[in-house]
């Protein structure tokens, strides 16, 4: 069964704010009707968004280090937003695994937004409906676009390919491969909801020396000091391993 | 949890209607087992039904106001399989309906014994029916309560006592509607009532009481290590993604100081337990017993504004993780 998802990489992830312009331009201009503002240009500025970068500061100062940390739906495997829906308005398909809105059913109840652990649904003010990512389900599949825009407008924003899309339940798919070597995690994978979207950890590359690496334990030319020099009669590691 | 008055107005004013239309049918069993003088079908029970139905209709009402798009509303009754909030709407049709069946049974006086049990209870079309809207009665109260209860990661409401605390609230205030109606029609049965009213509100208060105390060391399963998935003690947002705040700025948190918190919660604690109570307790023994069992009502019923308003307050969404500073 496939499960399409996104996968944050929080190692490249830069805070632009790309993937959040490009997802509202895309999902405002779509047959679904706009994503609705308020006050744009004015003072409170308030309106919907499928997707936000939000920033932490991790540990005390000078010790810290920020981590930009996109949001958006995480396309959960059990998501616990779709049993409570009274309407049948929020699904997840079958085919995919994408979890949708529909907005012709919903009746803005709000209920299923409680449901979801991560805030990740919005109400639209104006159409009075509940609005989420669609992993531009809109997009993804869409003969019309060459293949290499079938993906979804925040994938193909990120100027550092912090934001990679694909089938997790595919073993040899890039993402399942990212998620299996560099440690993808899911978020608060205490309630059991299971997210088919993974995060990547901030990763460091780092060798390890021990203290005796930085001796030499071995002194084939016996010629610095520090090791008072071995009687010529004893046998060294070196003689030992040409014997051989 | 932001606290919206439809959904407070909501479950407080069908509470009352559920409470009060079983506070009529166990009269009637009382009087059927000759425990209590029996009651006039037309003045006393069909009366007292329409008050039920007036709020309950009150409350159907209020919960319109929830709805983004209320005239699609007819679409929630279809996943009843998953959903609470499908079963109730559902529960609550049928149980509008045997009410107001009930209400009718009575006033047409279809109170002909059509069977009698172990051959001293006649039971009559009415009693018939007035135990199908009970069943129905107790079905809505579960499915109100687990509307809340149900979401585990609201571990406040994530809780027997949320059930419990609806069922006990509402019966407590409809039973004190009940005293106050029999002294206004000047029923015999006011003393009835108003013990019942008084029982279910000491049980109320001790269960709204646990559940304070639950929530109150309620350790939270969520944190922003788990929410961001960052092993460190120390962790601060710097930014949320919005400057003026969202949809969930808005709808998760109650934005109320911690003053204004106690205060509520002092206001419900003494208007829905002691002062009824008090003035319960008096109009039972005879003192003034309309405008003390009226005031008792009101008085409660302003106090359960408050409870339901706090229960709202008291209960952390998870997601607020995500929203803690703006910049
Ligand atoms: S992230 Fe939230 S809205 Fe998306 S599937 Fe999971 S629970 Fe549902
Ligand atoms: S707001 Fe819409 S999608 Fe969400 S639970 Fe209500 S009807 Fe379903
Ligand atoms: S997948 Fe599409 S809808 Fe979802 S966050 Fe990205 S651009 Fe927005």
């Amino acid at each position: 069964m496939k499960q399409l998802a996104l996968i944050i990489d929080l190692n490249v992830c830069v805070g632009c704010h790309a993937c959040v312009t490009s997802c509202k331009e895309w999902n405002t201009s779509g047959w679904a009707g706009p994503l609705s503002d308020f006050n744009p240009y004015n003072t409170d500025p308030t309106g919907t968004f499928f997707n936000r970068v939000q920033t932490f500061e991790i540990g005390t100062f000078p010790n810290t280090e920020t981590v930009h940390f996109p949001k958006s739906c995480l396309h959960c495997e059990e998501p616990p937003c779709v049993p409570v829906c009274p309407t049948g308005a929020s699904y997840k398909r079958e085919e995919d695994g994408i979890v949708l809105v529909d907005y012709d059913k919903c009746i803005g109840c709000k209920y299923c937004s409680w449901a979801c652990p991560y805030g990740a649904r919005e109400v639209d003010q104006q159409q009075k409906v509940m609005k989420k990512c669609t992993l531009c389900v809109d997009r993804i599949y869409d003969q019309t676009l060459p293949e290499s825009e079938r993906k979804p407008a925040c994938v193909l924003a990120c100027p550092t390919n912090a934001r990679l899309f694909g089938d997790v339940h595919d073993s040899d798919s890039e993402v399942s491969q990212l998620i299996r070597e560099n440690g993808g995690y899911q978020l608060m994978p205490e309630w059991g909801t299971n997210p088919a979207n993974h995060y990547l950890p901030r990763r460091k590359t780092r060798l390890k020396i021990h203290e005796d690496e930085l001796q030499r334990s071995d002194n084939p030319l016996k010629k610095e000091g520090v090791l008072p020099e071995p009687p010529k009669e004893q046998q060294t590691l070196d003689d030992i391993y040409m014997s051989w | 949890m932001h606290p919206a008055f439809s959904v407070i107005f909501l479950t407080t004013l069908i509470g009352v209607g559920q409470g009060l239309f079983l506070a009529l049918y166990s009269g009637q069993i009382y009087s059927m087992m000759n425990l209590l003088p029996g009651q006039d079908s037309q003045s006393f029970y069909a009366i007292g039904t329409l008050l039920a139905l007036l709020f309950l209709a009150a409350g159907l009402v209020a919960s319109f106001f929830h709805l983004g798009r209320p005239m699609r509303g007819w679409r929630s009754i279809s996943q009843w399989r998953t959903s609470w909030l499908s079963r109730e709407i559902i529960v609550l049709g049928i149980t509008l309906f045997l009410i107001l069946l009930y209400g009718v049974a009575h006033y047409l006086a279809w109170t002909q014994p059509i069977l009698i049990l172990g051959e001293t209870y006649p039971i009559d079309l009415s009693l018939a029916i007035g135990t199908l809207a009970m069943f129905s009665t107790f079905a809505l109260f579960i499915s109100t309560g687990m509307i809340y209860a149900c979401i585990k990661f609201l571990q406040e409401w994530h809780s027997p006592f949320t059930v419990i605390n609806f069922i006990l609230f509402g019966a407590a205030s409809g039973f004190t509607l009940a005293a106050a109606f029999s002294a206004v029609i000047g029923s015999d049965v006011v003393v009835f009532y108003a013990t019942w009213a008084i029982l279910l509100t000491f049980a109320a208060f001790f269960t709204r009481t646990a559940s304070l105390i639950r929530n109150s060391n309620l350790k939270p399963k969520s944190n922003l290590q788990t929410a961001i998935g960052v092993r460190h003690t120390v962790i601060a947002q710097k930014a949320q993604g919005a400057m003026c705040g969202s949809f969930n700025t808005r709808e998760f948190f109650h934005g109320s100081s911690l003053s204004k918190l106690k205060i509520v919660k002092t206001i419900f604690l003494i208007f829905v337990f002691p002062i009824p109570i008090g003035l319960l307790l008096a109009a039972a023994y005879g003192f003034f017993p309309i405008e003390f069992s009226i005031m008792a009502f009101i008085i409660q019923y302003l106090g359960l504004i408050a409870e339901r308003w706090y229960f709202f307050t008291e209960a952390k969404h998870p997601q607020n993780l995500y929203y803690q500073s703006v910049s």
